[in-house]
């Protein structure tokens, strides 16, 4: 920047300090204090705690020997599967889908980005309507179709299906915006060229969208990969506390769980620290297997 | 693509297209429809139109009359406006500096900005709460201070993502303008908050937008913050609602009608600007 207004650094401090002061006091303090109070005993929220645990690491022995710790990460890893294969896919052959037809493009985006727009903790309610066991929806229809047992949707072993369905569906919407974007941007003249090579329309997808999507369908992956992490509304809504037989917890439920209602709040906060090292550990790993490529 | 005839495979396209859109669409006219049906008709034919017999304001009454509804829209927008406004102010005058001036240790500080984006509020939320509590700002009876016990976290947590994609904006504009405001005599102030800001309008739609619809959809947060009936927001009296009155389904389909289709009417006007704001930061990578 060679002009000269940008000379005089004072005013840099007036610009910085408000926004700086706000993440310093609001995310970096409680990040690190976060990790001190995992080591303390804490029976109650808000306060600073009693002491030490003893040993000062017990919570984390504790984790290792607690099965719903181990069930809500089978969970959260079943979440980032679905998020991955379930989100990303469906949004990938929609994309793909939209991108080849003449009429309607915008009206498409606009109907399937809405259900992002509405709060999870309605859509939860929502669904708990939908998949109720007298006369929801999802059981009349079955009923229409000749089915003659109502399905209960939360009992266990199909409670999760329930939970993760949802989810996957609000977001598909987004990751097709993305995806849509991406396509806009690949020249017209690149499959002008495979038309007049003779090309189908299927191949064309095959060897000309899908693989100058790659960097796109990266980056998807690792937004559902941390997106999933933060999944808490809608499974509490509709699953709270865990239920059925605190089967349905996910890591940030479960987080909140033990904060909020067992007065446990120490473990509370090393359940966010364990949160935090799989969010990084696992967007490494996303990061290493969807490598960008360059074309 | 140009000239090619209506395919067997375009039909089948659109017919997959559609059938996704009615999984979003039907929901929401699902439970509009039974939302005006009497409680104990409710789901006996849940497909039907809510018309003759069937048709029944009991739900919204009975909405109006126990959960003070407006109450909670009057404090879910109060926050996500505060919210809105708090993080463009502060993150627009910081991508600003971090974006024009050369400085030691600015790429340090850029990446303080990055790295933000990566705590989950799961992080930070108990600390938070102590610190507030100690303050006596959190879970006092004062509604002024519950709304700001609320706001100032949501705004922190919005900050990174807000410089990140104003900074890059910042960058793009050209800097004859600026300059030429500094040989009018203008000041570093006076050029952020003449030029700047108004050249940086469409970024700061994009950036309130998020911060808007990303708090007034937060239920975490709020939960820990707004305990008392008086104080919930949307999002909150949501889910207190869910756990008292479950089993009233003409209730919780009014309730769900109440909350979702001014969102959905607000969609259709600025839906351009959402999925913009919305997918910024995805975007912008």
């Amino acid at each position: 920047m060679s002009s000269n207004i940008y000379r005089d650094k004072k005013p840099v401090f007036v610009f910085l300090i408000p926004a700086f002061l706000f993440m310093a006091v609001y995310l970096y303090y409680p990040f690190f204090r976060n990790i001190i109070n995992s080591f303390r005993q804490i029976k109650q929220l808000g306060s600073p705690g009693i002491g030490w645990n003893n040993p000062w690491y017990a919570n984390y022995v504790e984790m290792l020997y607690d099965d719903i710790v181990w069930i809500s990460l089978k969970n959260t890893l079943i979440m980032m599967a679905v998020t991955i294969l379930g989100q990303v896919g469906i949004a990938v052959v929609l994309a793909l889908m939209v991108d080849n037809i003449r009429h309607g493009r915008q009206f498409y985006k606009t109907v399937f980005f809405f259900p992002i727009v509405i709060s999870a903790t309605a859509l939860g309610l929502l669904f708990n309507l939908i998949f109720l066991y007298d006369k929801g929806m999802i059981n009349q229809i079955l009923e229409s179709l000749g089915k003659t047992t109502l399905t209960d949707w939360k009992a266990e072993g199909i409670a999760l299906v329930t939970m993760m369905l949802p989810v996957m569906w609000q977001y598909v919407g987004f990751y097709f915006v993305i995806l849509v974007t991406g396509l806009n941007n690949i020249p017209d003249e690149l499959y002008e060229a495979a038309r007049i090579d003779g090309a189908s329309t299927w191949q064309k997808v095959r060897y000309i969208s899908i693989p100058l999507l790659h960097n796109v369908i990266c980056t998807c992956c690792v937004l559902a990969v941390t997106g999933a992490l933060k999944v808490f509304d809608l499974p509490w809504v509709m699953f709270p506390k865990g239920m059925p037989l605190k089967t349905t917890f996910l890591t940030g439920t479960y987080m909140y769980y033990h904060t909020t209602q067992t007065k446990n709040v120490d473990y509370g906060s090393a359940l966010a620290v364990l949160i935090v090292v799989l969010g990084i550990v696992l967007s490494k790993v996303v990061n290493r297997i969807f490598k960008e490529k360059d074309y | 693509m140009k000239k090619k005839k209506f395919s067997a495979g375009i039909f089948w396209v659109y017919l997959l297209l559609s059938l996704w859109a009615l999984t979003t669409i039907y929901p929401i006219i699902w439970v509009v429809q039974n939302s005006f049906k009497a409680k104990d008709k409710i789901l006996a034919d849940s497909f039907a139109l809510p018309t003759g017999e069937l048709f029944s304001l009991a739900n919204y009454r009975k909405a109006f009359q126990n959960i003070d509804i407006l109450g909670a829209y009057r404090n879910s927008i109060f926050i996500s406006v505060m919210v809105a406004l708090l993080v463009i102010v502060f993150a627009g005058m910081a991508a600003y500096a971090l974006s024009r001036y050369r400085f030691r240790g600015s790429k340090m500080l850029y990446s303080f900005v990055v790295a933000g984006m990566m705590f989950p509020v799961f992080a930070t939320i108990i600390p938070v709460f102590a610190m507030e509590f100690k303050w006596g700002i959190a879970n006092t009876d004062n509604w002024w201070l519950t709304m700001l016990s609320v706001i100032l976290p949501q705004v922190a947590g919005n900050l990174s993502f807000a410089i990140v994609v104003l900074s890059g904006y910042i960058k793009s504009l050209p800097l004859e303008l600026e300059e030429a405001a500094y040989m009018e005599g203008c000041s570093a102030y006076q050029i952020y908050f003449k030029v700047v800001m108004p050249l940086t309008k469409p970024s700061f739609a994009t950036v309130a937008i998020f911060a808007f619809l990303w708090s007034y959809n937060d239920l975490f947060t709020q939960m820990f913050f707004l305990k008392r009936p008086e104080m919930f927001g949307i999002t909150t009296l949501l889910n207190q609602l869910t756990s008292q009155e479950g089993t009233n389904y003409g209730l919780m389909a009014a309730a769900v009608t109440l909350v979702a289709v001014p969102v959905i009417v607000v969609y259709i006007f600025l839906q351009k600007y959402i999925i913009r704001g919305m997918t910024a930061g995805a975007v912008k990578g």
